[in-house]
C-alpha cells in the first residue's frame, strides 16, 4: 500500500489543475465543492490505508518512494522522493481528514461567492503543497511544500482582494496577504542558509541519510557549533511559518481570509509545520541542548505575549488567532524540552478544536451577515443551537476540561516542562492555560450567552446548512475523545492502557533522540497527580472569571474597572504590543528611505550616472576647445607647423 | 543546408526579404516576419534533437577561412550552454515578434527588418567559435538595437539610446584591444603559426598565457561583458534603456542580449583566462552579490512598473555572474540555467507591462489598482510570473536560484559562507519589491475612471503567454531535460579549472571523451 503514496498528493494536484482550468466553466457550484473534496477524501482514504499498514506492519525505518530527479549537476542529485513513516502519516492523517471536513464546509460557507471556483482550486493547491511539505524524504522537497503552503496562504488571505482589513498599515486584505508572505520568507531565508549548512556538511539533504550520520557517531556532533547553527536557523524558518516571536504578528492579520482558511490552514495544519520541521529533525535538535532551550524559551514566552492579548480583544477571529499563536507556543515549548510526542499529540487535538473553532466562528459570521464583533453579538445560543453546542465542546477542550482532547495534550506538555525543564516554564505556561480559560469563556459568554446587542433590523442570525454543521459535529466529536488516543501514563496506568497508543506509534519517529535527552521510561510521580489537578483547577478558575465577569454581570463593570485602573497596560495589549508599530519604524521604513533617497537617487542618479555624463560632458567640452584650433586658415596651420617644428627640433637636439 | 546553418541564417535571409517587400503592406511584413521566426525556432528544434548532450566538446563545428591573412574564419559551433540559448533566442523572438503587432504602429518595415537582423546577429554570438567573428556579431546587434529604442522608444528615447550606446562600445573598445592582443599573443608566442583568431586553437593553448597576460585579457574581456550584464555599478543604462525601449526591445534586451554577458563570461573569461578568473573569483563575486542587493532595494521603490521590473535583472544577473564565479559545477550549471530562466520569466512580465501599457499609455504603478477585479487573466499571468521572478519551488526561478547559491556555498574557490549568506537575503527582498508592486496594481477596488473599462487579454496575448507559461513549469518541475544538455561541457569546464587551481581532474570520464572529440575536430580540421 506505501508504494502508492505518490497518489496522496498527486489527487489533490489533479483537483488544483483540473478546478483551475476548468473550473470557470463549469460553473456549477456543486459539482466543483464536490471534485475539490473528493480529492482530499480520497487522499485521506489512502493515507488511512497506509496508516492501517503501518500499524499491522511497524516499521523502523521509513519507506522512500522515489519518483524522479529534481535537481542535479555535478556530484549533486536531489531526488523528488516521500517518505512514509510514522510522523509523515500521521500528518497527513490529519491534514487530508481536517481538510476533508473543512472543504465541506466550505461548499456551504462559500455558497454564492463569485470566486468560488478560485476558492476550491487554492485549497487543492494548499493540500497538494502542505503534503509535499511533510511526506517529502528530503530537505529541499519540504522546502518546496514550505514555500507552497506560503503561497497558497498568500492567495488565500487576499482572496477578497477588494476588502478592506483593518491593521497596522494594513487597508486592504491583500496587505494581510503581503505580510504573511514577507515574513515567512525571512524565515526561509533561516531554511535555505540552514539547508546549505547541511549539505555542506554532511554531503546530503535527505533525511533518513542525515538521520544514520547522526545515529552512527551522536556524540561526536554533540554541541558542535554548526549543528546548533543550523538547528537555530531551522527554527527561525520554524517561527516564520509557526508564528512564533519574532515573526508572530503576521498570523492575526491573516484572518483577513475566508474563514474556512483560517480554520484549515492558519489553525489546524500549515502553521504546525514549524513543529513538524522540529520533529522530523528531532535527532539534529536533541543533539544542539543551547537550541532546545532557546526554542523552549521562545514557546512559552510567545504562548505568553499571544495569550494576554486574546484576554483584551473584540474580533472573535482575533481572538481566535491569538490563542493560535498561544496554543503554538506550548507546542514549542513541548518541542524544547525534549516532548516530541507531545507536542505532535498537541498539534492533533489541536487541529480539532481550533478547526471546529474557526468554523464555529464562521457559522455565526455566517449567520451574521459577516460581523466580527463579539461585542455586538449576544445571544446566539438560540439561533443556532448546533454551533453552539460543538462551539462549547471546543471551548472545553481548549480550556483543559478533564477527558476533553485538550486537556490530555496540554496537561502532557505542561507536566513534562516541569519535569524535564523547569518551574519557571510551567508558571509561564499555567499562567498562559489560565488566560487562556478565560478568553475562550469570554468568548462563548460574549458571543452566545447574555443580551443581544446586534441591530436586529439588519442581522437575522439564522443556524448554517448542514454542509457547515455535519463537518462541525464530526469535529466536535474528534474534539471531544481524540484525546483518548495520547492518554498520560498517570492516568493510563490506572486503565493499564501504557503507553498510550500515541507515543508507542511514534516511537521509532523519536527514540534515537530520546536516547540522547536520556528520555526512558516513565515512572510515577506524585507531582503528575497534583500538577494535573493544579491545571484542571486553572482552567475551572478561568472559566469561573469568565462566567463571572461577562455573563452574572450583562454590564461588564468588573473587566471595565480592571482596564480602567491598568490603562496603559490594558493600551499595551489592546494595541499588540505596539510591535508592528515596532516593526515598521525601525527596519521597514529606514529600507525604504534609504533605498529610495540614498541608494537610487543618489547613488544611482547621481554618483554612476553623473560619472557617465560627466565623462560625456568633458568629452563634449574637450571636442568643442580643440575644434576652435581648426580654424580653416592656412595661416595659423602654418603657425602651428613651424612651431611644432621648433617643439621637435628642440627636444632632439637637448635629448641627445 | 544543414539545419545549424538555417538557424543561423534565416533571420538574416528573412530581413533581406522584408527589404523587398511593399512597405504598405502591413500584414505581410508582419506575418513573414513571424513566419520565418517560427521557421527558425521548428528548425532549432532539429538542432535541438541531434544535439549529443553527452558530448562535452563543440559540435555541429564548420570552419571555413575567411581572411586568411589574419587568420578569421568563418567558424561556428555549439556545446550545450550555447544550444540552450540558442533555443532561447528561437524561443523569445517569435513571441517578441508577435508583441509587435500590438506595439509597433509605424515605419514597420525598417522595424521588421531590424529585428531579424538582431535575431541573426544574437544567434551570431552564441554560436561564433572564432574571436574576430565572435565580435562582428557583438557589435552587430548595437546597430538593430540603437535603432530600436531611438526610433520606436518611449519619451526619453534619445537620452536612453545614447547612454547605451555608449555605454556598450566603451566595453566593446576594450574587447577589441583584448581580441587583437590575445590573437597575437596565441598564435605569434605560444602557437607560432602566426596572428590567429580560432578560438579552439586558442582555447586549448590558453593554460600557457602567462598570469600577467591573462590579468590584462581578463579585465578588456570582462569590462565589455560586465556593461553587458550589467554587473554593478555598470548597470545604470539598462533601466533607461529598458525603460525606453518600446515592449519587443525589452523583452529581448532582457530575454537574450543581457545573457551575451554573461555567455561571454563563461566562453571566455573562464575557459580562456581560467587562472585570471580564479584570482578575480572573489571580488567580481562580491559586486555580484551587492548587485543582488542593491538592484532588489533599488527596484523596491520604483514608482513605474517597467523600471522595477529592469532594476530586478540586475538583481537577479548578480546571482548568475555569482553562480559563474564560484566556479563550480552547481554554480556553473545553475548560472546557465538562470540565463534561460530570467529570459522566460523577465522577458514574460516585460510582455505584461507592455499589455497593460498598450491599454493605458501609462506604467506608474499609482495610476493602477484593483485590476484584478476586470482583468481576472491578466493577473493570474502576471502572478505566475512575478513567482517565478521571486524564485518560489516548483516554478523555473528557484532552481537557477537555489543551484548559485549552493555553489557559491560549496564553492572551495570562493570559499567563504559569506557569499552564500548575504546572495541569499536576496530571496527575502525579491518577495518584496515584486508582491508590493503587485499589491497596489491589483488589489484593492479599481477605483481610477481610466481603468473602468480595461479589457482582458486578447488571443493573441494568450498565445505568446502560454508558451512561456509552460517552460516556467517544466524547468521547475524537471530542469534536467535542459541541464542535460550543458552539463557535460560544463563538467569539462570544470575539470580545466580544477585542474589549474587543485591539481585535481574531478570529472575524469569526461577528459577521456575530450580527447577523443578532439581528434575528430582535428582530422576536420585537416581536411
Amino acid at each position: 500500500m506505501h508504494n502508492l503514496v505518490w497518489l496522496i498528493p498527486t489527487l489533490p494536484l489533479a483537483g488544483f489543475i483540473f478546478l483551475g482550468l476548468l473550473g470557470k466553466k463549469l460553473k456549477n457550484e456543486k459539482m466543483i465543492g464536490a471534485i475539490g473534496s473528493a480529492t482530499v477524501g480520497l487522499a485521506f482514504v489512502i493515507a488511512f490505508l497506509i496508516f492501517l499498514e503501518l500499524l499491522s506492519n511497524p516499521i523502523d525505518k521509513p519507506y522512500i518512494i522515489t519518483l524522479f530527479t529534481w535537481i542535479s549537476a555535478g556530484n549533486f542529485s536531489l531526488p523528488i522522493a516521500y517518505q512514509v513513516d510514522q510522523l509523515s502519516i500521521l500528518y497527513t492523517l490529519i491534514i487530508t481528514g481536517v481538510g476533508f471536513l473543512i472543504h465541506v464546509y466550505s461548499i456551504g460557507y462559500m455558497h454564492g461567492d463569485r470566486g468560488f471556483f478560485r476558492f476550491f482550486t487554492y485549497l487543492n493547491l494548499f493540500i497538494f503543497m502542505m503534503l509535499n511539505l511533510v511526506l517529502a524524504s528530503t530537505f529541499l522537497l519540504t522546502f518546496l511544500g514550505w514555500e507552497g503552503v506560503g503561497l497558497s496562504s498568500y492567495l488565500l488571505i487576499g482572496f477578497w482582494y477588494d476588502r478592506k482589513f483593518e491593521g497596522v498599515r494594513i487597508t486592504w486584505t491583500g496587505h494581510a496577504a503581503n505580510k504573511a508572505f514577507i515574513m515567512n520568507r525571512i524565515g526561509d531565508f533561516g531554511f535555505l542558509i540552514a539547508m546549505f549548512l547541511i549539505f555542506v556538511q554532511f554531503n546530503t539533504l535527505e533525511y533518513q541519510e542525515l538521520h544514520s550520520i547522526l545515529s552512527a557517531n551522536p556524540y561526536f556532533y554533540q554541541s558542535a557549533p554548526l549543528i546548533i547553527a543550523i538547528t537555530l536557523l531551522l527554527f527561525l524558518a520554524a517561527t516564520g511559518k509557526s508564528a512564533q516571536i519574532p515573526l508572530a504578528v503576521w498570523l492575526p492579520d491573516a484572518m483577513a481570509g475566508p474563514t474556512p482558511v483560517s480554520a484549515l490552514i492558519h489553525a489546524a495544519t500549515m502553521v504546525t509545520a514549524g513543529i513538524f520541521l522540529v520533529a522530523r529533525n528531532s535527532l539534529l535538535f536533541s543533539l544542539a541542548p543551547s537550541t532546545m532551550m532557546v526554542i523552549a524559551i521562545i514557546g512559552a514566552l510567545t504562548a505568553f505575549y499571544a495569550a494576554t492579548i486574546g484576554t483584551v480583544q473584540n474580533g472573535i477571529k482575533k481572538v481566535l488567532a491569538y490563542s493560535t499563536v498561544s496554543q503554538l507556543g506550548f507546542m514549542f515549548a513541548a518541542l524544547g524540552v525534549g516532548a516530541y510526542t507531545a507536542a505532535v499529540f498537541h498539534v492533533m487535538t489541536h487541529a480539532f478544536f481550533k478547526g471546529l473553532l474557526f468554523l464555529g466562528a464562521g457559522s455565526v459570521m455566517h449567520g451574521m451577515h459577516d460581523e466580527e464583533n463579539i461585542k455586538k453579538m449576544g445571544g446566539l445560543k438560540k439561533y443556532m443551537p448546533e454551533t453552539y453546542k460543538t462551539f462549547y465542546v471546543a471551548s472545553l477542550a481548549i480550556a483543559g476540561i478533564p477527558f476533553f482532547s485538550g486537556f490530555f495534550s496540554k496537561d502532557e506538555i505542561l507536566w513534562l516542562t516541569f519535569s524535564n525543564g523547569s518551574v519557571v516554564l510551567w508558571l509561564i505556561l499555567a499562567l498562559s492555560a489560565l488566560m487562556t480559560a478565560f478568553y475562550m469563556f469570554r468568548l462563548v459568554n460574549l458571543v452566545f450567552h447574555g443580551s443581544e446587542r446586534f441591530d436586529h433590523k439588519h442581522i437575522h442570525p439564522h443556524e448554517s446548512p448542514k454542509t457547515m454543521t455535519i463537518p462541525l459535529i464530526i469535529l466536535a466529536v474528534l474534539s471531544a475523545i481524540g484525546g483518548f488516543l495520547g492518554i498520560p501514563y498517570a492516568l493510563g496506568f490506572w486503565f493499564s492502557h501504557h503507553p498510550n497508543f500515541l507515543e508507542h506509534f511514534l516511537e521509532p519517529i523519536f527514540k534515537d533522540a530520546n536516547m540522547i535527552l536520556g528520555f526512558g521510561g516513565h515512572h510515577l510521580a506524585a507531582t503528575e497527580y497534583i500538577l494535573m489537578i493544579v491545571s484542571v483547577g486553572i482552567a475551572l478558575l478561568g472559566i469561573w472569571l469568565a462566567y463571572k465577569w461577562y455573563y452574572y454581570d450583562q454590564k461588564w463593570t468588573s473587566p471595565r474597572k480592571i482596564a480602567d485602573s491598568i490603562k496603559p497596560i490594558h493600551k499595551i495589549l489592546w494595541n499588540k504590543y505596539f510591535i508592528d508599530e515596532i516593526y515598521f519604524r525601525a527596519i521597514v521604513d529606514p529600507i525604504i528611505t534609504s533605498s529610495r533617497s540614498f541608494f537610487w537617487k543618489f547613488v544611482d542618479l547621481k554618483i554612476i550616472d553623473g560619472i557617465v555624463n560627466g565623462l560625456a560632458t568633458i568629452t563634449l567640452e574637450l571636442g568643442e576647445r580643440i575644434r576652435k584650433i581648426q580654424t580653416g586658415f592656412a595661416q595659423t596651420y602654418a603657425i602651428y607647423m613651424i612651431a611644432g617644428a621648433i617643439v621637435l627640433l628642440t627636444w632632439i637636439i637637448f635629448s641627445f | 543546408m544543414t539545419p545549424f546553418i538555417l538557424t543561423l541564417f534565416l533571420p538574416l535571409i528573412g530581413s533581406i526579404i522584408i527589404l523587398f517587400l511593399n512597405k504598405d503592406n502591413h500584414k505581410i511584413i508582419k506575418y513573414s516576419t513571424l513566419f520565418i521566426s517560427i521557421l527558425t525556432f521548428l528548425i532549432s528544434l532539429i538542432l535541438f534533437f541531434q544535439f549529443d548532450s553527452n558530448n562535452p566538446n563543440i559540435q555541429f563545428y564548420i570552419n571555413q577561412i575567411w581572411i586568411s591573412s589574419i587568420d578569421a574564419g568563418f567558424r561556428i559551433g555549439m556545446d550545450g550552454m550555447s544550444m540552450l540559448l540558442v533555443m532561447l533566442t528561437t524561443f523569445i523572438s517569435p513571441i517578441a515578434i508577435l508583441s509587435s503587432f500590438d506595439s509597433i504602429h509605424h515605419r514597420q518595415k525598417e522595424y521588421y527588418f531590424m529585428i531579424l537582423l538582431l535575431q541573426f546577429a544574437m544567434t551570431g554570438v552564441f554560436v561564433a567559435m572564432d574571436i574576430f567573428l565572435f565580435y562582428i556579431f557583438w557589435e552587430l546587434i548595437l546597430i538593430p538595437m540603437y535603432f530600436i529604442i531611438g526610433i520606436w522608444g518611449g519619451k526619453n528615447k534619445l537620452y536612453a539610446t545614447v547612454k547605451f550606446f555608449l555605454f556598450t562600445i566603451v566595453g566593446s573598445l576594450f574587447m577589441l584591444v583584448g581580441v587583437i592582443w590575445l590573437a597575437n599573443y596565441a598564435g605569434n608566442n605560444i602557437l607560432g603559426t602566426g596572428f590567429t583568431t580560432d578560438f579552439i586553437k586558442i582555447r586549448d593553448v590558453a593554460s600557457q598565457i602567462p598570469f600577467d597576460n591573462q590579468v590584462w585579457l581578463f579585465w578588456a574581456f570582462a569590462v565589455s561583458f560586465f556593461i553587458k550584464v550589467p554587473l554593478f555599478p555598470l548597470h545604470t543604462w539598462l533601466p533607461d534603456a529598458h525603460t525606453e525601449a518600446p515592449t519587443p526591445g525589452s523583452v529581448i534586451l532582457a530575454g537574450i542580449l543581457l545573457k551575451m554577458g554573461t555567455y561571454g563570461l563563461i566562453r571566455f573569461n573562464l575557459e580562456l583566462f581560467t587562472q585570471a578568473s580564479i584570482n578575480f573569483a572573489p571580488l567580481i563575486s562580491w559586486f555580484a552579490v551587492i548587485g543582488i542587493i542593491y538592484g532588489a532595494l533599488v527596484a523596491a521603490v520604483q514608482v513605474d512598473i517597467k523600471r522595477l521590473v529592469a532594476y530586478s535583472s540586475v538583481s537577479h544577473l548578480g546571482f548568475v555572474v555569482l553562480g559563474i564565479f564560484s566556479m563550480t559545477a552547481l554554480g556553473i550549471q545553475g548560472a546557465i540555467i538562470q540565463m534561460v530562466n530570467h529570459g522566460l520569466s523577465t522577458g514574460m512580465l516585460f510582455l505584461l507591462v507592455g499589455m497593460i501599457y498598450e491599454r493605458r499609455h501609462t506604467r506608474e504603478i499609482a495610476e493602477y489598482g484593483g485590476i484584478a477585479r476586470i482583468m481576472p487573466v491578466y493577473a493570474t499571468f502576471f502572478a505566475i510570473a512575478m513567482f517565478s521572478s521571486v524564485g518560489l519551488p516548483g516554478l523555473n526561478g528557484f532552481v537557477g536560484e537555489y543551484m548559485t547559491l549552493i555553489g557559491a556555498f560549496t564553492s572551495p574557490i570562493l570559499n567563504n559562507w559569506a557569499f552564500g549568506i548575504v546572495a541569499a537575503l536576496g530571496v527575502i527582498f525579491a518577495a518584496v519589491y515584486l508582491l508590493w508592486m503587485y499589491q497596489r496594481v491589483f488589489f484593492g477596488t479599481n477605483d481610477n475612471p481610466a481603468n473602468h473599462h480595461l479589457t482582458d487579454l486578447t488571443k493573441r496575448e494568450w498565445t505568446m503567454l502560454v508558451p512561456l507559461v509552460l517552460f516556467i513549469v517544466w524547468i521547475g518541475v524537471y530542469p534536467s531535460t535542459f541541464t542535460n544538455y550543458s552539463e557535460n561541457s560544463t563538467r569539462k569546464l570544470i575539470n580545466t579549472i580544477e585542474k589549474q587551481k587543485f591539481n585535481r581532474v574531478p570529472f575524469p570520464e569526461i577528459e577521456a571523451m575530450q580527447s577523443d572529440t578532439l581528434n575528430n575536430i582535428s582530422k576536420q580540421i585537416e581536411k
